[in-house]
């Protein structure tokens, strides 16, 4: 066990550390800064581009695709570093680079990976992920959106249905996409993917209205998309193999993040209790803001014994769901006490008070954590069957031809 | 590790394949010595410890894993320790290592004279002697400082006392906050047994009156005693948890419900990945609190008291869930449930209770100084 870097890991530390505070600073956004979808697209847009001219984005991809070709322990190095500053990244762009990239990259065929790595990692392709759907969304496979071949020849698929909470799919480029081209047989293997240019006529998205108040997610209705065959990934049927590669690139991407369990202490150590000392002499306050320090803490180092795993070649697999189970609910907690916190300034700030606004916003964005990815109940499926070997749950749709299927 | 590097996670965060394979030997060894059936068959005869299962833990050299090699002992560090809490907690076995490998042993580690260490390193290293450390006095708060030394003669009462009654030696605790160091076997201490919750670890009330006792004299050790001690109960309680979390598993998977294995139920399968989750992030912690331990000691304040929080957490749902799923048979004596649901209150109140680590974990967060408790 050691928490000092190798001499060639802290040479890259150093590395990307000097290229950071040379560029990041001008990419930087105020803590509390709100702005316009398009705006915050722009922007994570142009830092993909500093990256790329720089040669820190794609560390881990071959170098003729664009990459770094870097297989040890750089990618987290870098990431660790970018994470000390608040840049304009996020789903927008970790959409393509965390989930699309990984894809095209064991899935796609050579052509598919010069036309779509190299101009991802550039911040020219941005992508989302059209999966979810009104009936489908734990249950991922039950998704009826389907594609069946034209019949001019052309090999081409018409694409008809409809998904749902497709983030920012109304400002990339690109998306990935489930569907079903086969409803004669199981649910899990009739399903073909691709990938799809979110400007092909008949595809629109509506934005919907989020309950913290921005509209990043829509639903997409796809009527009568032309996809041409060359942009299917994977074999005919095999969908559901590529969608296990995406989101397993996802789970591995949503850990333990810092969440501010130490600027609560620090809040609770400057207020005044009204009794001659501070929040922080509350016993009960006391033991939450403990509790949830030890929380996160024990996140951060699970997190780390997993890259550690990862790094040695091995694959944590369900493990890597513990850390998101734990953290969503983490933050949830945490994000609740810091507004208990504040007295009825925390449900009504002042004007100006960005600080209380971050929380009343990380708040609510918190329930988000214990649904997308993976929902806290599919987590603990998830654990209990692959980590401590328990059964599988009873499924009466396994075997049975999609076609058949009530609902 | 400064606030802001708090990002930084380490590249290689894992046990070295060394302390993986002394893991896995001891054990080995518990499994072959310290059955359930034996625990029952101590309990039976009122026995204070598994003697025979500390003189085999003896030759195998565990006992002197993180004794300097001076004073006999190995010289390993504390995630060795760590690896044979770990394994100890798990086994719930009845032996005395935490009151005289841990506490007692490395308190003369820190404060002894080379006279100290030089009479009593070697005999714990190689268990002829049994320490302890004694700190508590009844009710009130954990670490107490009643007892007094004076003119080496010690006074006072200490309780309770974990395996007083089979120790040799005993560091106390004593006004001032220093240490004093008193053989048990003499006419100036009285050893009155208590009805101990934990029937696997006796527990004693210490008189002293007139004792012979020496002063120990390296001063303001305590709170680098308890962070240490803190971590390994941090691994005995995730070694407790894990098994606990097994014996659940095992019996959900056998036991027939409504036509189905019982682990094939959500509220059985998502309380049981409750407890994986909570076991996983105590010993993540414990890994931490044992790297601070040996190689930053300006962490390991903060590092062992979230080690310690995670370890009652993680030991609490575990210890309580398992008897839940194991329903009516749960609450045999036949069933094992009853072992570590017992150790498990035992181990979330000795070194200080939640309350307490709570109240260090936060002190040690810059930006909260002078708030105690
Ligand atoms: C902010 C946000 C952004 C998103 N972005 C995208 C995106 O870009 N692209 C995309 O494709 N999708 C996206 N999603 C969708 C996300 O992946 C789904 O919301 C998620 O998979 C859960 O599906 P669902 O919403 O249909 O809920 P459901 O699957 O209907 O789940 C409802 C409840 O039932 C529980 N449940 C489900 N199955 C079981 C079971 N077997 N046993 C017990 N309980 C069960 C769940 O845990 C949950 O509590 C996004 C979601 C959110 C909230």
């Amino acid at each position: 066990m050691d928490f000092n870097d190798s001499p060639a890991e802290a040479a890259f530390r150093a590395e990307a550390r000097d290229w950071l505070a040379a560029h990041a600073p001008a990419h930087e956004l105020a803590a509390g800064t709100k702005m316009p979808d398009t705006e915050e697209a722009d922007r994570g847009r142009a830092w993909m581009r500093e990256l790329y001219a720089g040669g820190w984005s794609g560390l881990t991809f071959p170098k003729a695709l664009g990459g770094r070709g870097l297989s040890g322990p750089e990618a987290v190095i870098f990431a660790e570093e970018e994470g000390k500053y608040h840049l304009p990244k996020g789903p927008f762009t970790s959409i393509g680079t965390g989930m699309a990239l990984p894809v095209i990259a064991k899935h796609g065929t050579e052509a598919q990976k010069q036309r779509f790595i190299e101009p991802t990692l550039k911040g020219d392709i941005t992508w989302c992920q059209l999966f979810s759907e009104p009936a489908a969304g734990s249950d991922l496979a039950a998704l009826r959106t389907k594609a069946v071949r034209a019949d001019d020849g052309s090999g081409d698929w018409i694409v008809n249905g409809q998904k749902v909470w497709s983030s920012w799919a109304h400002l990339t480029d690109w998306g990935i996409l489930v569907v079903r081209t086969d409803p004669a047989l199981p649910k899990h293997k009739g399903l073909t993917f691709f990938v799809v240019d979110m400007k092909t006529p008949g595809i629109e998205t509506r934005p919907i209205r989020q309950i913290s108040g921005a509209s990043e997610f829509n639903e997409t209705f796809l009527t009568d998309v032309r996809i041409p065959d060359a942009n299917r990934l994977g074999a005919e049927g095999e969908g559901w193999a590529c969608c296990m590669t995406v989101l397993m690139g996802e789970r591995l991407g949503s850990g333990a993040h810092r969440s501010g369990v130490e600027p609560l202490i620090d809040y609770a150590a400057a207020t005044p209790d009204g009794q001659g000392g501070t929040m922080l002499d509350d016993r009960a306050i006391r033991q939450q803001l403990a509790e949830a320090l030890a929380e996160e803490q024990g996140e951060r180092f699970f997190q780390a014994r997993l890259r550690t795993m990862v790094s040695k070649g091995e694959n944590p697999g369900a493990l890597a769901g513990m850390v998101k189970l734990a953290y969503a609910s983490r933050y949830q907690k945490t994000n609740g006490l810091a507004l208990e916190l504040r007295g009825l300034a925390g449900i009504a700030p002042e004007a100006g008070d960005t600080a209380t606004g971050d929380v009343q916003y990380d708040y609510i964005y918190s329930t988000v954590m214990r649904i997308a990815g993976g929902a806290d109940e599919v987590l603990r499926n998830q654990i209990a069957e692959r980590v401590l070997g328990m059964p599988g749950e009873v499924r009466m749709d396994k075997d049975v031809p999609f076609e058949s299927l009530k609902g | 590790m400064d606030r802001n590097d708090w990002a930084r996670a380490a590249m290689n965060f894992d046990l070295s394949d060394e302390q993986k394979m002394l893991g896995e030997q001891a054990r080995a060894l518990l499994s072959d010595l310290s059955s359930f059936d034996r625990l029952r068959v101590l309990i039976d005869s009122g026995a204070e410890w598994d003697e025979p299962l500390w003189r085999a833990l003896a030759d195998m050299g565990f006992l002197g894993a993180a004794i300097p090699e001076a004073y006999g002992g190995l010289g390993l560090g504390a995630l060795d320790l760590g690896v044979i809490m770990e394994a100890l907690g798990a086994a719930n076995a009845a032996v005395p290592f935490m009151s005289s490998i841990v506490l007692g042993a490395e308190a003369i580690r820190l404060a002894g004279s080379e006279a100290q260490k030089a009479a009593w390193l070697p005999k714990l290293a190689s268990g002829e002697a049994v320490a302890t450390f004694a700190y508590a006095e009844g009710p009130g708060p954990v670490f107490a400082t009643g007892v007094t030394l004076e003119g080496g003669r010690l006074n006072g009462s200490k309780s309770p006392v974990a395996d007083a009654g089979i120790a040799d030696v005993a560091v106390v605790l004593v006004a001032g906050g220093g240490f004093a160091l008193v053989e048990l076997g003499q006419p100036g201490v009285a050893r009155t047994r208590l009805d101990s919750f934990d029937q696997l670890r006796a527990h004693y009330r210490l008189d002293f009156a007139e004792a012979a006792a020496e002063a120990m004299p390296g001063a303001g050790k305590l709170d680098r005693l308890i962070d240490q001690a803190a971590v390994q109960a941090a691994f005995e309680a995730a070694g407790a948890a894990e098994a606990c979390l097994k014996m659940a598993r095992d019996y959900a998977m056998e036991r027939q419900m409504f036509g189905r294995p019982l682990a094939g139920y959500q509220a059985i399968k998502h309380k049981l990945a409750d407890v994986a989750v909570a076991t996983e992030l105590a010993r993540s912690n414990a890994y931490y609190g044992g790297w601070a331990a040996e190689s930053s000691p300006d962490d390991l304040p903060a590092a062992a008291a979230a080690a310690r929080l995670s370890g009652i957490k993680c030991l609490e749902m575990a210890a309580r869930e398992n008897l839940q799923v194991h329903g009516g048979i749960g609450y045999t004596f036949e069933a094992n449930c009853h072992f570590y649901y017992r150790r498990e209150r035992m181990l979330a109140v000795h070194l200080g209770n939640r309350g307490f680590w709570a109240d260090r974990l936060l002190n040690a967060q810059p930006g909260s100084q002078g708030k105690a408790a």
